[in-house]
């Protein structure tokens, strides 16, 4: 049996116009210990897939389908059922360090306050665990930072602290929605070592969001890849970057800015932009969501959603041009 | 800290000291004159001039408003000419009945506009909610003075709970004197909590949309939690604000509560004052109430640095 089993997600939002589909069908598993990356631009999905997970859509959100953690189905669960895994078996990780403390408690007392909770430890005991996990996490001088408030810190060790935090109870899965966005290039690099580090230390799995594929590319095990709130492209890490297959995939790979001035998707000197904009999730065309920006697309694209298609092996792309796509490569 | 509280004394001083020179202005340049509010029209000329002198009124203004204000600072507030006596033991009587009258309708105020304000927005969008709003909209649009007559009407005349009117003095037992003060507190609090709930209502439901309410709810607390140990104390800042204004507001507002019921606080005596024209007396007092309402601002500041750590480090 998988750690998670996630089947046919579906995620409504209350829009203002109506109602939005943000996430449109995502299914994948994950197994103890394992890793995978969700990456994509921003609005396709990939955060409320995460904030689904945990039930903690926004208000007005509805969810369909399935989300089975160690065989148990959680959309089927109460919110107070739901508490007693949130923090304990299933952990998350923000992207805002600057805004997701709070900025009137101590950081101590936010890192015991899941061990209170989950652990029922008494609140010294909860503190002194909550230097351990402070200086587990390369806080400076951990200790005497227990006491120190949010705005006292930097953005890495802010970070830090929120890492400790969802480390507290020692979950079984670690979900990090981009969780390098907000620091410096230098910092970046640290927390996914750390991340990276305490995964394998502590036998977690990870689902690691991002919209970087550099960060997904050194971090993970497995990449998905969503556009308009599906699942487009998924696969291992180095078979997919070593073949990329979705239309979509390809175009994000040459929009990454690379020093000398080489790139693997256009020619020399420009940076290659997806033509086209995202779509509007409350009016998505029937068919490929990704054809109105496709060099590829034909008329059977616009018809209907293409199926998964495999690529190699346990990789595969849901592209209905694929062989036209992958015979372009010559 | 230091610093911070230097600060805040430092606007405090110098906001007395501007608003006793704008109310020292202002009646200087009034008509009337008090010597002659006092003899009456009949008087001679040679009396006036005696009088004058013996007010001060005859020496320039600017050495008239030094003295003036160096006596408040020592604690002078000199003669009141229509009661012909020391204007303190007047003002410290009349205290007596406002400031705990204020008090206790701030103390009304806040405690039904939280429990309505974060009832509403834990209940966001749902019946309860609706309702509470839509009574506060009612007690925002509800003069006090009418809200008052209809709680005599009730209270006082048709169940006979409490007096109509008038006031015992302390000295005829704590729990008679308090009683007289219930409904014209509950008059002065009606519309003051309903403004203090929907700030409330909105500052919750503000910082309930914060990322780390969400952080909060990641790490397995419950909604009512969230609300008590994360949210509330974050609200409370625009919230202390709008309290710290609503005590001035309730100040003035005994002005015509106390003539409602007939209480013999310091509103009723301002208001006495200018009926008499007793210049020194509305000075004065005036002056008091700049006083009070800009303490309760400094202790608003104080209540800021205690609610938020970030301040304290802001202004060090």
């Amino acid at each position: 049996m998988s750690l998670l089993e996630v089947n046919a997600l579906r995620v409504r939002l209350r829009g203002p116009d109506g109602p939005v589909e943000a996430v449109r069908g995502v299914s994948f598993s994950l197994d103890r210990g394992q890793t995978m990356g969700l990456v994509g631009e921003s609005g396709c999905g990939k955060s409320m897939t995460a904030l689904a997970l945990l039930g903690l859509l926004p208000e007005g959100g509805l969810l369909h389908g399935s989300v089975r953690f160690e065989g148990r189905e959680l959309t089927q669960l109460s919110d107070r059922e739901l508490c007693r895994l949130r923090g304990n078996r299933i952990a998350m990780v923000f992207q805002e360090p600057m805004t997701a403390l709070n900025p009137l408690h101590s950081i101590g007392r936010q890192i015991a306050e899941p061990l209170c909770l989950h652990r029922g430890l008494s609140s010294e005991a909860a503190r002194g665990v909550a230097g351990e996990l402070l200086h587990r996490v390369g806080m400076p001088d951990a200790r005497a930072r227990l006491d120190a408030y949010p705005h006292q810190l930097s953005g890495g060790q802010r970070q830090r602290a929120l890492i400790a935090m969802a480390l507290a109870c020692e979950p079984d899965l670690l979900i990090a929605d981009e969780p390098t966005t907000a620091l410096d290039v230098t910092i970046q690099a640290q927390i996914l070592e750390l991340i990276v580090d305490l995964v394998h230390e502590r036998g977690m799995a990870l689902i690691l969001i991002s919209h970087d594929l550099g960060v997904i590319a050194e971090t993970v095990e497995r990449v998905a890849v969503m556009y308009a709130g599906r699942i487009v492209e998924m696969g291992p890490v180095a078979t997919v970057f070593g073949r990329l297959a979705h239309p979509y995939s390809r175009g994000l790979f040459a929009a990454i800015p690379r020093i000398g001035g080489g790139r693997s998707g256009g020619g020399r000197g420009r940076l290659a932009a997806i033509p086209g904009r995202v779509p509007d999730l409350a009016a998505l065309p029937t068919g490929c969501a990704f054809a109105d920006r496709c060099g590829h697309a034909q008329p059977v694209c616009r018809l209907a959603e293409p199926p998964p298609l495999a690529v190699g092996p346990e990789h595969w792309a849901a592209c209905g041009r694929l062989d036209a796509v992958l015979a372009s490569d010559g | 800290m230091s610093v911070f509280l230097a600060r805040r004394l430092a606007t405090l001083l110098a906001t007395l000291l501007f608003t006793s020179l704008v109310v020292f202005l202002v009646l200087e340049v009034l008509p009337g004159d008090p010597a002659e509010v006092i003899l009456g029209t009949e008087a001679t000329a040679e009396t006036l001039a005696a009088l004058r002198a013996k007010l001060g009124l005859d020496r320039p203004a600017a050495e008239r408003y030094v003295t003036w204000v160096a006596a408040l600072a020592t604690g002078d507030f000199g003669l009141s000419h229509a009661y012909s006596q020391r204007i303190w033991p007047l003002i410290a009587e009349r205290m007596a009945v406002t400031l705990p009258l204020a008090v206790m309708a701030m103390v009304l105020t806040t405690v039904l506009a939280l429990l309505l304000g974060v009832y509403a927005a834990a209940h966001h969008n749902k019946p309860a909610d609706a309702a509470i709003m839509a009574v506060s909209q009612l007690g925002i649009s509800i003069p006090s003075f009418w809200f008052a007559i209809l709680l005599i009407l009730l209270f006082a005349v048709e169940l006979g709970w409490f007096s109509a009117g008038g006031f015992p003095g302390w000295s005829k037992g704590f729990w008679p004197a308090l009683q007289a003060l219930v409904l014209p507190a509950a008059a002065l609090a009606l519309v003051q909590a309903a403004i203090l709930a929907r700030i409330t209502r909105s500052a919750v439901l503000e910082t309930m949309r914060e990322d780390y309410v969400r952080t909060a709810r990641a790490k397995g607390l419950g909604r009512d939690r969230v609300l008590w140990r994360h949210v509330l104390r974050n609200a409370l800042v625009p919230v202390v604000t709008i309290m710290g204004l609503q005590f001035g507001n309730l100040l003035t507002g005994t002005i015509v509560i106390e003539q409602v019921f007939t209480l013999p606080g310091l509103g009723r005596l301002v208001f006495q004052a200018i009926s008499n024209r007793d210049l020194a007396l509305i000075e004065n007092v005036t002056v008091l109430f700049a006083f009070i309402v800009v303490s309760i601002n400094f202790l608003v500041d104080l209540l800021y640095a205690a609610i938020d750590p970030r301040l304290k480090a802001r202004d060090v």
